[in-house]
């Protein structure tokens, strides 16, 4: 992930900072080195990385198997040195299920961030080169898919899919991203919208450039850090879904974190004081989830650098950014038909919606 | 008033959808529900006049084309008619729902409200104070945005309520007590609500925050600001100055944001056993109760579309631009 954004991250804010004028005063590789500098990156791609390595390994190095019941107790016994997270209420290893609930939670939301991300970059695009009748058609389209509220929807059908859906991996990961690409697909869409009418691309027209070739060579590099961010969105959406959809018990909770939130809601777990059950399963959701944040965040900040704000003193801060404002000032293509609503989403990756548009953010709307 | 026409159009055509999509889906997945429901049946006796409601209901062993179900579906709908709850001793869906929203509306409206507020305050003073201590609450915020609703809700009860015994656990009232309009009584149900409201706008209020100071960075490099600024304005009025026009998008963001917090607000709900939508869904779910799971969906939906003519409307209110264009 990290490897694809920095070798064209510069793309999406505009020219690097001194480029314009100077080329070969600042090599691309010394940009590129940018990103994995931010604290952001580096701690949302450790915590990721743990979280890949434990859903790899942690069948292996799990001590018992999580179905395996020790008798002995009719409670939920708490942490010992024979099970480091103690037991549930059928006498299960906690450790052992928290271990193995990571493969199938990690696999389903890459499936559906694929999906997702390759639905709205081809829904987001087209809307946005071609423009016209097609574009009203399929925003109206993204809108509904974002308004519409998802958990019920899901619940529909993932209630008719009954048994035979709820153990199959991909089906599972195909239904979250039917639901999840709408916000990609409008993102997408501005700043294609945006990218259409630069120089470059009209240049590339004017040449005689076959539709195919603009969009995919001239277009599409230039979106790949918000094809990234929304990529990573979806991905978190379908964490947080998945794990719904499992405490519900509308998909098959063994083992899956959500699965094991749904046993011990089951057994009044937290009603009980029986934390060392709810608390593990509930902590990967939420790790897992704040590393794809924070990696969304550190994108962000890479795209529009007025975010970066944090872990500067005011001083150097200021000068950062009255530097990053002089470079912006050769890359400013307004937005010129921007969805109503198109401002910003409170979710992480909001900013990366408004990046070519500082000076009309407000404009834009009307 | 353009502007707010052709979003009630656009909501318009949702509702549609989802009123389409609530037909299509049970007669377009393989299995027959009304099997499925007919299996979960025991202890009640099953005459024909059920099995052919229900199969009314799924269009199973209709002669009626897809399209006249279709048009029936739509008439229904209109009619405030979504068919009657297995899990609830075949009692109309409507009558269902209508006992359980109150509640979901009351606690999920106000915590929004709620969350909008603090969130956008809080997210405007980290932006304004930008290099300071207040940078450090962005980390915080952020795990609270990644973790689940329904997680916190345990951590919520497990230490509010029964560690320090502060809030009840569970229910939106004491059992003992009678819906009334005594003191007793909404004393009784705000204590059974603090708790849920609490758990949703603590994991919802880190999307306005983040959403806010993000928008009001931007917001502050602005000419005017800087004029507000150098014109030795107080500074509470630059703030003002600055965030008032940041807050624009969060409105308009708040489409998406809404879907969020209700699904989350939905799952808290279970676990707090508040008897609002959220408890009907869990009950739905387990009992295989497909008509209530549809009504829900619908309603949700409404409730959901509503919300967001209102927050277009205080957009308009908000913004001037918007109303010269029409």
């Amino acid at each position: 992930m990290a490897a694809s954004i920095s070798t064209d991250q510069v793309t999406g804010g505009g020219p690097v900072p001194g480029s314009a004028l100077s080329p070969r005063t600042t090599p691309r590789r010394q940009r590129a080195l940018q990103l994995p500098r931010s604290p952001k990156i580096i701690a949302g791609l450790a915590l990721l990385a743990v979280f890949v390595l434990l859903s790899l390994i942690g069948p292996l190095v799990a001590p018992y198997s999580p179905d395996q019941i020790f008798t002995n107790s009719p409670v939920p016994l708490p942490p010992s040195s024979a099970h480091w997270l103690g037991t549930t209420n059928l006498q299960q290893d906690v450790f052992s299920q928290v271990l193995v609930g990571g493969g199938d939670m990690l696999l389903v939301s890459l499936i559906a961030g694929v999906i997702a991300t390759a639905l709205s970059v081809v829904i987001g695009v087209t809307a946005g080169y071609l423009g016209g009748l097609a574009d009203d058609l399929l925003s109206m389209l993204a809108n509904i898919f974002l308004v519409m509220p998802a958990l019920p929807l899901l619940v529909i059908l993932f209630g008719f899919l009954g048994k035979t859906g709820s153990n199959d991996l991909f089906l599972i990961g195909l239904i979250i991203s039917a639901t999840g690409w709408a916000w990609g697909a409008r993102v997408l869409r501005a700043q294609t919208l945006s990218l259409r009418n630069r120089d470059y691309v009209d240049s590339a027209r004017i040449v005689g450039e076959r539709r195919s070739r603009i969009i995919f060579a001239e277009i599409l590099p230039n979106l790949t850090p918000i094809v990234a961010s929304s990529f990573l969105f979806t991905v978190l959406y379908a964490v947080g879904t998945y794990t719904a959809m499992a405490f519900l018990g509308l998909v098959n909770p063994n083992w899956n974190w959500g699965g094991m939130l749904f046993y011990a809601q089951g057994a009044n777990a937290e009603l009980t004081g029986y934390w060392w059950w709810y608390i593990p399963p509930g902590l990967a959701v939420a790790l897992l989830g704040t590393s794809l944040v924070l990696l969304n965040f550190g994108i962000d900040e890479f795209v529009n650098p007025r975010l970066r704000a944090a872990g500067l003193s005011r001083r150097s801060g200021r000068r950062r950014q009255a530097r990053a404002m002089r470079s912006q000032q050769f890359a400013m293509t307004p937005v010129v038909r921007m969805v109503q609503a198109q401002g910003a989403t409170p979710g992480a990756p909001a900013a990366s919606t408004r990046v070519t548009t500082p000076g009309t953010t407000e404009g834009g709307q009307a | 008033m353009l502007v707010i026409a052709r979003r009630l159009f656009f909501y318009l055509v949702t509702a549609a959808v989802a009123i389409s999509l609530d037909f299509l889906i049970p007669r377009l997945i393989p299995g027959n529900p009304v099997d499925a429901i007919l299996a979960k049946m025991q202890g009640v006796t099953i005459t024909p006049a059920i099995i052919h409601a229900l199969d009314l209901q799924f269009g199973v062993n209709t002669s009626s084309s897809l399209w006249g179900q279709y048009t029936h579906f739509w008439s229904n709908v209109m009619h405030g008619n979504f068919g009657v709850s297995s899990a609830n001793g075949f009692e109309p869906v409507s009558s269902v729902i209508r006992q359980a929203l109150p509640y979901t509306l009351g606690l999920v409206g106000v915590a929004t409200l709620i969350s909008f507020l603090l969130g956008t305050v809080i997210g405007a003073i980290v932006a304004w104070k930008r290099g300071s201590w207040l940078d450090n609450l962005l980390p915080v915020v952020t795990f609270f945005q990644a973790a689940p609703y329904f997680f916190l809700a345990f951590l919520a009860i497990d230490l509010f309520s029964v560690l320090l015994g502060w809030f009840p656990p569970s229910r939106a009232a004491g059992a003992t007590d009678f819906p009334a309009f005594t003191w007793t009584y909404l004393s009784d149900v705000l204590d059974h609500s603090v708790l849920p409201a609490v758990t949703i706008v603590v994991a919802s209020a880190a999307g306005w925050i983040v959403g806010m100071r993000n928008v009001m960075l931007t917001t502050m490099d602005e000419d005017y600001v800087l004029l507000a600024a150098a014109k030795g304005l107080r500074k509470s009025r630059v703030i003002w100055y600055a965030a008032r026009n940041a807050i624009l998008p969060s409105v308009s963001g708040f489409a998406l944001a809404i879907g969020f917090i209700v699904s989350g607000a939905l799952l808290t709900e279970i676990v707090f056993s508040y008897p609002g939508l959220g408890s009907l869904l869990l009950q739905a779910v387990s009992n295989n109760d497909y008509e209530l799971m549809q009504g829900l969906f619908l309603i949700i939906t409404f409730a959901v579309l509503a919300a967001n003519l209102i927050a277009d409307f205080v957009y308009v209110f908000l913004d001037p631009r918007t109303r010269q264009e029409a």
